[in-house]
């Protein structure tokens, strides 16, 4: 594509079109996120009916939260949940992508199953929870199901297990998301020149090597969208594990995430540690995504 | 699962011949959109039961209530046509300004040199991972100072910033659309806006379909921001009328109305979503014809 | 004033007929009202002198619920109320407002914090005219300016005579005043599964029943039987209540620290010992688990409840239920308790403050209204003559109890409570241990690593709050 053609005097329309997303960022997010940062220097709650402060205390919000510890747990927590249910989500929709453009498969009823596929992303995230509530419960489905073919002998309590809540939230993320990702990837493998298939397949590729040398290369670019994405959605993982888990993060919090405990602290508006806690996920967040960016885009062209 | 999943590409890897794999793949689709039908057959079934009955645990069989239920729901103190509305306007006005102005920023960053535009490129890239709720203090304090506390307005208006929808229409430009077309515009006289609009933005359609979706969604299953922001019964969204319905008094407290609530909650998100998913599943081919 | 008194007796006696015997809150009201309606015309903002109430300039009564309870118990029993649709009402020419927000996330509690911190500031029709609050959290309401003196709104202690102290020990503030009222005395008990207290104890009766479960040691026995014969004797969130309602110091006392209570600790003990053996599960109220043992199937000795439990939690109505066979039974428990319960009060700067007495007085002193409260909707009303009179007359045989009639039990329970050890962060400590303590029970964490997460949780409900 050839940028360097007559276009300069057009460029001041570059800045204009861009007026209202900066504009609509400075005001919703900037200013939030700088009263955000602000705050965190604050003691500033409500006790009661009582407001407490703003008194300036320095770093000390975040002496507390790095002393209490409670950070890393939490942010393992989500990690573990987030990888523990996007590991079979990517691969499930990788799968479904190249069987959907695989024109050697010659699949009947794209159509359908591409519409199903999305469909559980429809049902909101605390009714899904409340739903696998119902079934995962003593007395559920599940539980009596097991038992009558004799896995069980008596009710497994899904509820009271580190490793089964965080199942439960990694499958429930898992089924809500893996159409949403199919669908980007199919989008990603259409995009890739069928004649570059038709040229593997005269040199005689399996289907299995054009996947991994052809579609998963070039797929790059959206794989990293992919990744980013789900990795910022993974770290805001609320409102699964809050429903499943009433709130508690339990057992013993291993289920708690950074926003569940974020969460905890906006029962006592408690602006200046809620602050703190806020700058730490930026932070982390920033990290992980430029660990991911670093990995994944080492040979990606320029910003364009 | 994720077991599963890799024992399957493995087989594919041996290099099984296309009827076995057909086989197989049809076999994983079929458990899949079991999967994905489930939930919706459990909230049917739930959706027909009294609450005694709900409590007394899950059975597969839809049993008598469905209208009763029905019934209850619409006399009862929620207001879930209003709640309804809300939510469509909500999610509407939400998709229309974040998949058209991010179109716009993405396009900006895409057919015009100007000397910011790396920096600004990068700039969003890092606004994207700044989760919502770590500005979710800031943005409550903001919004009660410029007076949009309990306005929808607050919920709409920033989705004119939407840096991953921006994302995704920088990607899907960079593949579809050639800088050669905008010329030929210019050369036809075409204003830049005019450009923008009549042009950019129909070829955008397959990305503006699938990201419209995505954001309507989002916005109509969103729960957090909208409980913080909206306090009137007559401005509230679906998911806060469902949160309600379950903290119902010991009196009031109606599983089978709750269950019914979420049914007719995701009805019209089926409905809307039918409707694209035919852009959305025809427009992701679409994409690919770019040559 | 006298445009008003005469709109209330033209109310009175349009429902007169239906209400005869009213007349206990009109002659009450009338004579208070003719008291200071004297007075009021020319002193018309003297608010908070003593009785004088200034007259009401509201168009709009704006009443702030977490529920449909007391919507309900107003529409019915309120002489002249009329509703116009499920959030608004009329009484007279007054527009009744209520405003419902729920429970969950703490939400009724931040929106009443905001409303009533911006009391001043609203507009007339916006003003918080009345907001009701539980026992739970009712001082960090009560013990404030927002919260109106009920003898500033020229209600005295005779017109309280007849209600319980407990209740109104849960309103009191720090100096002593009642700022609440309400309608209910929840004192509660055990209801047991007769058919499994045959089996376990020998008898369904409920003074042998009562012998077997009269203190803990003695429910503790009986748990293990319960145990032995396959039941579970019922979830150590239902048995939490009957603890903490017989504390001897409060939850955060006034150096502002978290103390663990003896009886709270002896819950931890004895639950953990009665979860060990299967004697109890540790199920959430409300959940699915929880409620199997509405069934027979579910092999559950015993729900701890008060006198709404009967109707609302049982299942009466539905074929199979043990309530529906009319077999369960009641008795006093192993310590008094009580449990639910709403408080009325009056938001300071209230521009209704005669309407609102009125309601205060009618709904929770008016002996005929609260008669007719226990016997249509079953409540456990506030009132001893109105429980007297239940207790010995067969209008208080219940159907689902196998015919048995508990309000003797229920007013004796209710005389016994003491509660001088309510502090403001009661429901927070509250919630926060039973959560903690599922964890020690179900063998996830030590007591010890349980307790700091209680602490911890605390910490963060209640940054001004030390647990150390």
């Amino acid at each position: 594509m050839n940028k360097k053609s007559k276009v300069v005097r057009y460029n001041k329309w570059g800045y204009i079109f861009l007026i209202p997303f900066v504009v609509a960022y400075l005001v919703f997010q900037m200013v939030p996120l700088v009263s955000t940062v602000y705050n965190s220097f604050f003691e500033n709650y409500r006790a009661g009916l009582m407001q407490i402060g703003p008194n300036y205390i320095g770093f000390e919000n975040f002496k507390t939260i790095i002393t209490n510890g409670d950070l890393p747990t939490y942010l393992q927590n989500t990690l573990i949940m987030w990888i523990l249910g996007f590991i079979p989500q990517i691969l499930l929709s990788l799968l479904l992508g190249a069987w959907f453009t695989d024109p050697s498969l010659r699949l009947k009823c794209q159509t359908f199953f591409k519409t199903v596929i999305y469909l559980p992303n429809l049902i909101m995230a605390s009714a899904f929870a409340m739903l696998f509530f119902t079934l995962f419960a003593d007395s559920g489905p599940v539980n009596s199901i097991l038992m009558q073919i004799g896995v069980l002998s008596h009710a497994y309590k899904f509820m009271s297990h580190v490793w089964s809540v965080r199942s439960l939230v990694a499958t429930m993320n898992c089924l809500m998301w893996f159409g949403n990702t199919t669908i980007l990837l199919m989008a990603g493998m259409m995009g890739i020149d069928p004649s570059l298939y038709e040229a593997a397949q005269v040199d005689g590729a399996t289907s299995t090597q054009i996947f991994y040398k052809i579609t998963l290369p070039l797929l790059k670019p959206i794989l990293i969208y992919v990744m980013i994405t789900s990795l910022i959605g993974g770290l805001q993982m609320f409102d699964v594990p809050q429903v499943l888990t009433n709130g508690t993060g339990d057992p013993m919090r291993s289920s708690m995430t950074l926003i569940m405990y974020l969460n905890k602290h906006l029962f006592s508006k408690n602006y200046g540690l809620g602050g703190a806690l806020s700058v730490f996920m930026f932070i982390i967040t920033g990290i992980l995504s430029l660990i991911v960016f670093k990995f994944t885009g080492k040979e990606d062209k320029d910003g364009r | 699962m994720a077991a599963n999943t890799n024992d399957i590409a493995g087989q594919t890897s041996k290099g099984a011949s296309v009827h076995a794999r057909r086989l197989l793949s049809y076999l994983v689709l079929i458990i899949v959109t079991f999967l994905c039908l489930f939930w919706f057959y459990v909230l049917f079934i739930n959706a027909t039961r009294s609450h005694s009955e709900l409590s007394a645990g899950f059975t597969p069989i839809p049993s008598t209530h469905f209208i009763d239920n029905w019934i209850s729901l619409k006399n009862g103190t929620q207001p879930v046509f209003t709640g309804m509305l809300n939510s469509l306007f909500i999610a509407v006005a939400t998709a229309a300004l974040a998949t058209y102005f991010s179109t716009m920023t993405a396009y900006a960053i895409h057919a015009y040199e100007f000397k910011a535009k790396k920096a600004m490129f990068t700039f969003i890239l890092m606004v994207m991972m700044i989760p919502t709720q770590v500005t979710a203090l800031g943005f409550l304090q903001l919004i009660g100072k410029i007076g949009l506390d309990n306005n929808a307005a607050a919920l709409i208006v920033p989705a004119i910033a939407s840096p991953a929808v921006f994302f995704y229409m920088k990607q899907y430009m960079d593949s579809t659309l050639p800088l050669s077309l905008i010329e030929a515009a210019r050369i036809d006289g075409s204003g830049e806006f005019r450009t923008f609009n009549q042009i950019v933005v129909p070829l955008m359609k397959p990305a503006i379909a699938v990201q419209a979706i995505f954001s309507f969604v989002t916005s109509w299953n969103n729960y957090f921001t909208p409980a913080l922001v909206l306090h009137d019964d007559a401005k509230k969204t679906l998911p806060i009328l469902i949160a309600q319905l379950r903290s119902a008094d010991f009196l009031k407290f109606d599983m089978g109305q709750v269950y019914m609530m979420i049914a007719f909650s995701i009805f019209p998100v089926i409905l809307v979503y039918l409707i694209v998913s035919r852009q959305i599943v025809g427009g992701v081919t679409l994409g690919g014809v770019k040559g | 004033m006298k445009k008003r008194l005469v709109s209330l007796l033209t109310v009175a006696a349009m429902t007169a007929t239906m209400f005869a015997a009213c007349g206990n809150t009109d002659t009450a009201s009338t004579d208070a009202s003719a008291g200071d309606g004297a007075k009021a015309g020319e002193t018309a903002t003297a608010e908070g002198g003593a009785v004088e109430l200034p007259e009401d300039t509201g168009k709009t009564l704006n009443i702030q619920v977490w529920n449909e309870e007391f919507k309900s118990r107003v529409t019915d029993h309120y002489p002249g109320y009329e509703e116009v649709d499920a959030t608004h009402g009329k009484i007279g020419d007054v527009d009744v407002v209520w405003t419902i927000t729920p429970n969950e996330n703490n939400a009724y509690q931040n929106h009443l914090d905001e409303q009533l911190t911006n009391q001043e500031s609203a507009s007339a029709d916006d003003k918080v005219d009345i907001f009701l609050v539980e026992a739970d959290y009712a001082l960090k309401y009560v013990d404030t300016p927002y919260a109106m003196k009920l003898s500033d709104l020229g209600i005295t202690d005779a017109d309280l005579a007849d209600q319980y102290t407990y209740t109104q020990d849960i309103v009191k503030d720090s100096e002593g005043n009642i700022k609440g009222s309400s309608w209910q005395a929840c004192s509660a008990g055990l209801i047991y599964n007769r058919e499994a207290a045959k089996e376990i104890i020998g008898s369904d009766d409920p003074a042998d029943v009562q012998a077997a479960v009269a203190d803990w040691d003695k429910y503790n026995e009986t748990a293990e039987k319960a145990a032995e014969a396959g039941y579970t004797m019922c979830s150590v969130n239902d048995t939490y209540r009957v603890y903490s309602n017989n504390v001897s110091s409060k939850w955060v006392g006034d150096d502002g620290k978290v103390v663990i209570d003896k009886n709270i600790d002896k819950w931890i003990d004895d639950s953990k010992k009665l979860v060990d053996s299967k004697a109890e599960d540790t199920d959430d109220l409300w959940s699915d688990d929880w409620a199997k043992g509405k069934t027979s199937k579910g092999k559950v000795f015993c729900y701890f409840g008060p006198a709404w439990f009967f109707n609302f939690c049982l299942d009466a109505e539905k074929d199979g239920t043990i309530a529906h066979d009319g077999g369960w039974g009641f008795c006093e428990g192993p310590q008094s308790y009580f449990w639910g319960g709403t408080w009325m009060c009056a938001a300071a700067g209230t521009d209704n403050p005669n309407l609102v007495k009125e309601l205060i007085l009618t709904m929770t002193t008016d002996k005929a209204v609260l008669k007719e409260i226990a016997t249509a909707d079953s409540d456990c009303v506030n009132s001893k003559s109105v429980l007297a009179d239940l207790a010995g007359s067969d209008e208080g045989n219940i159907a689902l109890l196998g015919g048995q009639n508990p309000y003797e039990e229920l007013a004796k329970g209710a005389d016994k409570i003491v509660l001088d050890k309510l502090s403001a962060y009661d429901q927070g400590c509250n919630e926060e241990l039973q959560k903690a303590m599922k964890n020690y029970f179900e063998g996830n964490a030590t007591k010890d690593e349980a307790l700091d997460m209680f602490k911890k949780a605390i910490k963060e409900k209640y940054p001004n709050v030390t647990t150390d």
